[in-house]
């Protein structure tokens, strides 16, 4: 009974950590496609993030300067792409794509170049990395039976980012269910012709929500590369940009459900971690590939069974060209 | 998509000469992002004129090196033709580089499985069987797209990152050769392979140097004609542009648009499933990791910057394949260079030709219509 209750916390806290750059950069895909824009680019700016992070907070051993290179790394990636799809009205999937190319050549060649460590940044000690929160009272409260476990597993020695992944989860809805920007950010989204009638200037929220855009991706990368890992490796977001997208779609550009969704995603990816050459009672032991497989067959299966249509905002995708 | 910039560019009539749009932009474009990469190459601390001359020359400044380029370009032929037959059905197939894997696969079950035959039997069965796995590749995100809405741009994705799974586990668990480390199958009897242009030039006579390239090209040139008849000389083509066009119209004129979806994405996954044909019967002759490397999403680049047209779509893959192939070389050349660098110029130049393809277009267009304009005063008064 004791073990159970450790291995599913155990589980749990793995889902926590592994869901936490998959939640932020999904929020983040949730702020520009609210405002209309599709942005396939995640995956590339918390790359960047990741590898700048690692760069400055390797050069400087300050982890606090890390986090700044790579929220400043995700807000420069997503203003080209605004560049590129608001201000010139272009491809908004193909910017996307470009980026991701672009970043995944450019982080490995500049690792290769400013630390000649096989296009990955040198392992940062501890102290270059974002501290985890220890609360207190581990001892006293550790002894009680179930609230200790669940307290030492899952509440303390958490990292600072994920604590902070949380502030914004919360801010996030209400930012854009209870504010008046939250408002305006969503009818761009649905009827930018709309909130241009009303005064609003387009433009200019559309950029707002691509530098929150910017800023979340590159915590997502932060944390990939300082917080939950020791520096940059190449290909570090291993498709979580992607993962992020989907679910956003599954969660149908809503706060609460995406959350779910992304936590489902790690759930199978801390599941199966564990399962790994386990042998499953009546299977065996599955191949390794196809425990690998699981979220990305997981969210075909959802995206086709479960969600139905998927309907973006209205406006997503659409450059929005003013009448003259 | 690509093309709505074109219709707009000639917004005044016969003002703006066509081969703005199509000549001068994209070249514009292209030097925008020749020059970003020069300053990329600068930060790492090398002379980008010096690199980037080796890189032409090393693609282009021999025969051998162009039987290398066009080599490359093959595979981008071959998916940049995927990507745009998708696209005139308005659809955004990102999956190329799994049904190219999966193409692979049936190309190499193939090379395997006849042992003995001649290699005109081996190669029409390759091209047959990568057709039938890339197209299988790209059948379930359509129907998923066409009958449940699922958004075809992450679940192709998703099936990149399956056909990776499944192809890693093919190759580690079943098909390895015994007895063997490294995840590969055994090497195909040499009689099934595809003849290189050099073996292919020697029964006419013609000496070529010693490149991978192969006979594939040829199938790839032929894939364009094909293209081409099927797009604008045939009413399945028609169909499929107007759902591409239009999707509500088409439902009036009695086209099914969820058809026109399941037919375009077989047609695209066939053709992005030869990039197996090319580089598994004509080069490495045997099943091996990875071999796709991404031209999938350079496909994406090819089709974008070829307007969807099959001429274009010839000019851009080559445009790629000297990329892919003077990168490779100036990665041997300098120490500090490695093959990524080849990544960053590609994303600057679909960045610059895809996306930012109106960048300089205004004041270029007011350039022309200025000229224009000075040039038809005279006539006028």
């Amino acid at each position: 009974m004791e073990d159970a209750l450790l291995l599913a916390l155990q589980l749990l806290g793995a889902t926590v950590r592994l869901a936490t750059p998959l939640v932020l950069a999904a929020f983040a895909g949730i702020y520009c496609e609210r405002a209309g824009v599709v942005d396939i680019g995640l995956e590339g700016k918390m790359l960047a993030g990741a590898f700048f992070a690692a760069a400055a907070a390797s050069a400087t051993g300050s982890p606090w300067l890390g986090l700044l290179a790579a929220v400043a790394a995700g807000v420069a990636l997503a203003l080209v792409h605004g560049f590129a799809c608001i201000t010139h009205n272009g491809n908004q999937v193909v910017s996307g794509m470009a980026i991701n190319i672009l970043v995944a050549g450019l982080a490995p060649t500049l690792a290769y170049a400013w630390f000649h460590y096989g296009g990955q940044t040198p392992l940062l000690p501890s102290s270059a990395r974002l501290p985890q929160i220890d609360l207190p009272g581990v001892e006293a409260v550790g002894a009680v039976p179930v609230l200790g476990p669940v307290y030492r597993e899952l509440i303390t020695g958490n990292n600072l980012l994920i604590w902070m992944t949380l502030v914004i989860v919360l801010a996030t809805q209400w930012v854009l269910f209870r504010s008046r920007f939250g408002l305006r950010l969503r009818a761009v989204g649905e009827n930018p012709a709309a909130v241009d009638t009303a005064g609003l200037s387009v433009t200019r929220l559309r950029y707002q929500a691509l530098m929150i855009t910017g800023v979340l991706t590159g915590l997502a990368g932060a944390y990939l590369s300082t917080g939950h890992g020791a520096g940059f490796v190449r290909d570090m977001t291993a498709g979580k940009g992607y993962l992020a997208l989907a679910a956003l779609i599954f969660g149908k550009w809503r706060p609460g459900p995406t959350l779910f969704a992304c936590l489902l995603f790690a759930f199978t990816d801390a599941l199966q971690a564990r399962l790994q050459g386990v042998p499953l009672p009546g299977i065996g032991v599955i191949p390794v590939q196809f425990i690998q497989m699981l979220p990305y067959v997981l969210t075909v299966l959802l995206l086709a069974g479960f969600v139905g249509k998927a309907v973006a905002p209205r406006a997503s995708g659409i450059p929005y060209v003013k009448e003259r | 998509m690509a093309q709505a910039g074109m219709v707009k560019a000639g917004g005044q009539p016969g003002m703006v000469p066509g081969w703005v749009g199509y000549a001068l932009m994209p070249v514009l474009n292209l030097i925008a992002a020749f020059l970003l990469s020069g300053l990329v190459i600068l930060v790492i601390g090398e002379n980008p004129v010096d690199v980037l001359s080796l890189m032409l020359s090393e693609a282009v400044g021999y025969p051998e090196a162009i039987g290398y380029t066009l080599y490359y370009t093959t595979d981008y032929i071959f998916t940049g033709l995927a990507v745009a037959i998708a696209f005139h059905c308005g659809l955004f197939n990102i999956g190329g580089e799994g049904q190219a894997y999966l193409g692979g696969l049936g190309a190499g079950l193939v090379g395997l499985a006849l042992t003995g035959w001649p290699w005109p039997v081996a190669a029409l069965a390759a091209i047959l069987a990568s057709a039938l796995l890339g197209a299988a590749w790209a059948w379930i995100p359509a129907v998923l797209q066409a009958k449940r809405g699922s958004h075809i741009v992450i679940t192709t994705i998703m099936f990149n990152f399956i056909a990776a799974a499944l192809m890693t586990w093919l190759l580690v668990d079943v098909l390895i050769k015994p007895g063997q480390q490294s995840p590969e199958t055994r090497e195909f009897d040499p009689g099934v392979w595809l003849p290189s242009m050099e073996q292919a030039a020697g029964w006419f006579g013609v000496t070529l140097p010693n490149s991978p390239l192969n006979l594939s090209f040829l199938w790839a040139l032929a894939c364009c004609g094909l293209f081409h008849l099927f797009l604008w000389h045939t009413r399945w083509g028609y169909a499929l542009r107007t759902v591409g066009r239009n999707e509500r119209a088409a439902v009036y004129a009695g086209i099914s648009p969820s058809r026109q979806i399941i037919v375009a994405m077989l047609i695209s996954g066939a053709l992005a499933g030869f990039v197996g044909v090319n580089e598994i019967l004509g080069v490495q002759h045997r099943i091996i990791l990875n071999f796709t490397g991404g031209v999938g999403f350079v496909g994406i680049a090819v089709a974008l910057m070829g307007r969807n047209h099959p001429v274009g779509i010839i000019l851009a893959a080559l445009l790629f394949g000297v990329l892919a192939q003077g990168g490779a070389q100036v990665s041997f050349e300098y120490p500090t260079i490695n093959r990524e660098l080849v990544m960053v110029i590609q994303g600057l130049v679909i960045l610059f030709a895809g996306a930012l393809e109106n960048l300089f277009r205004p004041q270029v267009e007011a350039l022309f219509r200025r000229r224009g304009a000075a040039a038809t005063e005279p006539g006028r008064g």
